[in-house]
This record gives C-alpha cells, sequence and structure tokens, in this order.
C-alpha cells in the first residue's frame, strides 16, 4: 500500500526581538525540537527542505543548513516562494514520501529579521518583489501594494476599514492566548483606526510584525505513526496555484489563485471548506487575510469582514482562524512565519494547543501565500 | 539614449524611449495585434518574434490607488506622502504609476487619467505619470 505522508513532530523557538539570534542558530533550535517531538535521531533525516534568508542570504540554504545541523541528507532543497514558501515545502515533503523518495523529511525555516535587518530593512528588503523597472521606480512597496489590493476589495464588496480592523483585533485576542506570542496586549478597533497610516486604506495595525524566530516540522510515513511519541498528523490534500509575480501582471484585482489551489487541496482530501474545524491563514496584512478567506469558500464575497466582526474568526465562532495569532500578532520571521501556522494546525489537531484549543478539532486548513497574492499553497491536515 | 532610466534594457528600451520623448508606447504583436506589458522579447499571447513599439493613447482609468506614508527605501523619505496607482490603459495592459496634480480626497476609482512625463526619484530619464483628464469620472465603478 501506498505510503501516506503524516506531520511526525513540530518544532519552534521563542519570536520577537531575540538578540544574539541569527539565521543558522534558529534554524538549529527549531529543527532539534522538531526531530525530537517526533521522537526521532537527527541521523533519520534522509530529506532536508529549508527556505531562504535576508540576514543571510545565501546560494545553497539547505546545504549550509545541513553542515551545521551535522547532517548528510539524500535529499535536499531550498524552496523560495515568499509567503507561500512553507506550506510548499509541505506539501514537497509529503509528495517526496509517498513517492518513497525519502523516509523522513524535515522541513525547516528561521531567520533574525528584527535583530539583523530592522523594519526599514525588512521594508526594503521586501520591496524587491516589485518589478525593479516598472513598480519600483513609482516607490512600490509591500504593504503599498496590498494597500491597492484592499482599495479595489473594499470598493468591490462595500467593506470597511472596521471589517479590516476587525481581523487585526481577532489576531490580537488569539496572541493573548499564546505564551510566545510577540504581541499579546489586546487591541481595539479604535487602537486600529487610530494608529498611524503606511498606505492607505493599511494602516500601522493592519500590517505584519517583523520578527526573529524559527520553526521546523518532520514529515514521515503514516506506516511510523504507531510508533510516534504524540499524535500523528495526516497531510489529507495539498493543492497550489501561481498566477503572476507582479502586480501589475496579476490576471484580476479581486480574484486569487487561493481559489484553485484551496479546491485542489480540498478536492484531494474529499472535503469541502464546511468541514473545516480550525484554519491557520496567512495574514500578511489584514485585507490579505478577508480576500482568501472568502476566495476559498469560507465565507462569501464581502461577508469576511461583518462576520470576523461578529467573532466568527474567534474561539467558539463559525472558523477559529490563526489561533496562535498569525503574522500579525503572534509574529512574522519570514517564511518561518508561514510555518507557525503550519506548527499552530499540528498543535490544534493534536489537541496539545491549552487554553486556545479548539474543541475537538479534526480537520485543519492552512494556506501561504507569496508575494501580492501570486504564489498560493493550501494543505488540509487532519487527525490519523 | 541619454535621457533614459540607468535601469533601461535591451527589451525595455523602447518604453523608455517613447518616455524620453514625451510619448507612451507599448509593445505590440505584429502576428496577432495583441499589446503587452511589461516588455518582453516574444509574444505572450501567440509566441511570435515580431513586436513593434507603438504608440498609444496614453488614457486609462483609475483602478486601484494608494497614499503612502511610510517610504520603503531612505531615499523617499522626502517623496511622503505620494499617491501609487494602478492604471488600466484604454489599450488593455495594468500599469503602476503615480499620481500627480491631485490629492487623494479627489480620487475615486474609474476615474479618467491620462499620462504626463516627470522624474520624481531618478537621476536620468521621464518616468511615466498620471494625471486626471478634465477631472471627471469615466463611466463605471
Ligand atoms: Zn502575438
Amino acid at each position: 500500500m501506498k505510503a501516506r505522508a503524516i506531520i511526525a513532530g513540530v518544532g519552534d523557538t521563542a519570536v520577537g526581538k531575540l538578540e544574539g539570534s541569527s539565521c543558522l542558530a534558529l534554524h538549529a533550535e527549531a529543527a532539534a525540537a522538531a526531530v525530537a517531538d517526533a521522537g526521532l535521531e537527527s541521523k533519520d533525516i534522509d530529506g532536508v527542505l529549508c527556505a531562504y534568508s535576508m540576514t543571510m542570504p545565501h546560494l545553497m540554504l539547505a546545504s549550509v543548513f545541513s553542515e551545521h545541523f551535522g547532517i548528510t541528507p539524500s535529499f535536499s532543497l531550498a524552496v523560495q516562494a515568499g509567503g507561500a514558501t512553507a506550506a510548499i515545502m509541505v506539501m514537497q515533503a509529503a509528495a517526496l514520501v509517498e513517492a518513497g523518495l525519502c523516509r523522513n523529511v524535515l522541513v525547516v525555516c528561521g531567520d533574525n529579521r528584527l535583530t539583523g535587518l530592522s523594519r526599514d530593512g525588512a521594508v526594503a528588503a521586501l520591496a524587491q518583489v516589485g518589478h525593479p523597472q516598472f513598480e519600483q521606480p513609482f516607490g512600490f512597496s509591500v504593504p503599498a501594494a496590498y494597500a491597492l489590493v484592499a482599495r479595489a476589495y473594499m470598493a468591490e464588496t462595500g467593506a470597511t476599514p472596521e471589517h479590516l480592523a476587525a481581523i487585526a483585533v481577532t489576531a490580537r485576542r488569539h496572541a493573548g492566548r499564546h505564551p510566545k506570542a510577540q504581541m499579546r496586549a489586546p487591541i481595539t478597533i479604535d487602537d486600529v483606526l487610530d494608529s498611524r497610516p503606511i498606505a492607505t486604506p493599511l494602516r500601522l495595525l493592519d500590517c505584519c510584525l517583523v520578527s526573529d524566530g524559527g520553526a521546523a516540522l518532520v514529515v514521515g510515513r503514516s506506516d511510523m505513526a504507531r510508533d510516534l511519541p504524540r499524535r500523528a498528523i495526516s497531510v489529507l490534500g495539498t493543492g497550489q496555484m501561481n498566477t503572476h509575480e507582479h502586480l501589475v501582471a496579476a490576471p484580476s484585482l479581486s480574484e486569487f489563485g487561493c481559489k484553485a489551489s484551496a479546491a485542489q487541496a480540498f478536492g484531494r482530501a474529499g472535503i469541502g471548506p464546511g468541514d473545516i474545524d480550525v484554519a491557520e491563514i496567512y495574514d500578511s496584512f489584514t485585507v490579505t487575510l478577508l480576500v482568501e478567506l472568502e476566495s476559498i469558500g469560507f465565507f462569501a464575497r464581502g461577508e469576511a469582514g461583518p462576520a470576523a466582526l461578529e467573532g466568527a474568526l474567534d474561539l467558539g465562532g463559525t472558523l477559529p482562524c490563526n489561533t496562535h495569532g498569525g503574522l500579525l500578532s503572534f509574529g512574522h520571521s519570514g517564511a518561518a512565519g508561514g510555518l507557525f501556522h503550519v506548527v499552530e494546525a499540528v498543535r490544534q489537531l493534536r489537541g496539545d494547543a491549552a487554553e486556545r484549543q479548539v474543541p475537538n478539532a479534526e480537520l485543519a486548513f492552512v494556506h501561504g501565500d507569496g508575494g501580492i497574492l501570486s504564489a498560493h499553497c493550501s494543505l488540509v491536515l487532519g487527525r490519523v | 539614449m541619454n535621457d533614459m532610466p540607468e535601469f533601461a534594457t535591451p527589451e525595455t528600451q523602447g518604453f523608455w524611449e517613447g518616455c524620453a520623448a514625451g510619448e507612451l508606447r507599448l509593445q505590440r504583436c505584429n502576428d496577432c495585434s495583441a499589446w503587452q506589458f511589461p516588455p518582453r522579447a516574444f509574444c505572450q499571447t501567440c509566441r511570435s518574434n515580431a513586436l513593434s513599439w507603438e504608440p498609444v493613447t496614453g488614457r486609462g482609468r483609475l483602478a486601484s490607488f494608494t497614499e503612502v506614508h511610510r517610504a520603503p527605501l531612505p531615499e523617499m523619505r522626502e517623496a511622503v506622502p505620494y499617491l501609487l496607482a494602478l492604471v488600466e490603459l484604454e489599450e488593455g495592459p495594468m500599469m503602476m504609476s503615480n499620481l500627480v496634480d491631485t490629492d487623494a480626497s479627489r480620487l475615486r476609482l474609474g476615474m479618467a487619467l491620462e499620462a504626463v512625463f516627470g522624474r520624481p526619484g531618478l537621476k536620468r530619464g521621464p518616468l511615466p505619470l498620471f494625471r486626471l483628464r478634465d477631472g471627471t469620472a469615466s463611466e463605471g465603478t
């Protein structure tokens, strides 16, 4: 019988401003935690997937990491797809395991974006996703690009600044229940609306954090599940869609690849959005989450904002979403930011999420988006 | 030639030559007549390599805009706040640009725009910028 892929172990580091941290040290710490959580030793790892680093850019990050960690994997690869990277790494790891090419694939990300780069440095580095001739010379930034999406989305759906703010407030409420979250003090709708403008209609509290931190997980074969120290989590469905990189080349300002990516993942899992107990969805900006929630099919067009205002995304709501606090309040340290969503989904499905636990969570949906809603990857995870 | 941005490449040279001459030009396929932007060495629609640079109307409609308060680069700090926009050209392609001679409170999506040329942040070569046409909104949203 064909082996199915499971997530056998997860790990993460502290998140926030970590003085003295480094890209490789964060990788190693998260990796060691994930390997131990899976009940494995580092010599059991035969596949390594790394992402990228802004503080330590390197041509061969996966090789540098493996050398540093002290392993000699028979398969090694670095993935670069911005915010979609983490989900794509899990999709790729599952494919490697199901194809029989690897037994235990380590997926690991980490970066010291905050102490190594500063918020200004991160904003400048990220502006590289803009077209060098036809976007950057006009003062392109990633927040400005999402602001352009937000303006078009709000005009089409009637969404208000309060609807966007509800996403930030909900994220902060979730983060307040996670001891590792970078920003835990509660905020109000007015706090968001009164925060300083970054690129209208987006304000400071509509934007994700910049953090140091790392995360890792081990994808293995379902036949190892009974020997695991922790409950194994199945990768039930994966999907991906890539429609553009530059915003000027996006096929539409209202429909993005998240729709096809999610449909593929749901189709492979044999379920639909209505079956999901908990969702961990890329929230680089408040508007990112609103657009994705609707495109993916969790809410009808224009209804995610009003639903968020009424608590639909909170614990006890119809779709508890970003229960760790997301990129908006838990933390965002590059590719690890997306991996925090996956780690949280696994903890929810294991029943390990303590006071932020969604009762009886059996099916989770995870989504990553890279660029300006350019690259998308979706995962459906479930209890074995 | 010398009034072109330093980042112009062989594939985009025709575009920036147009700007230097005060004219918006886009690539058009000789075989299937498709317009395309950003420029490339082949027609993305039919894969032909026969492309020409043709002047376009420079008219479009405001697809979206934002007033940017936080500059991505230190050298742009003096320019904030500035208006970044997506402009859907009459010929079809979408361009990113800056809006000039207006302010955010006057703007509505769908407004009619026209190209002008200037160099807000560059050492060499004018950029295509946009301003309101007659100050009136076009049909639609
Ligand atoms: Zn053609």
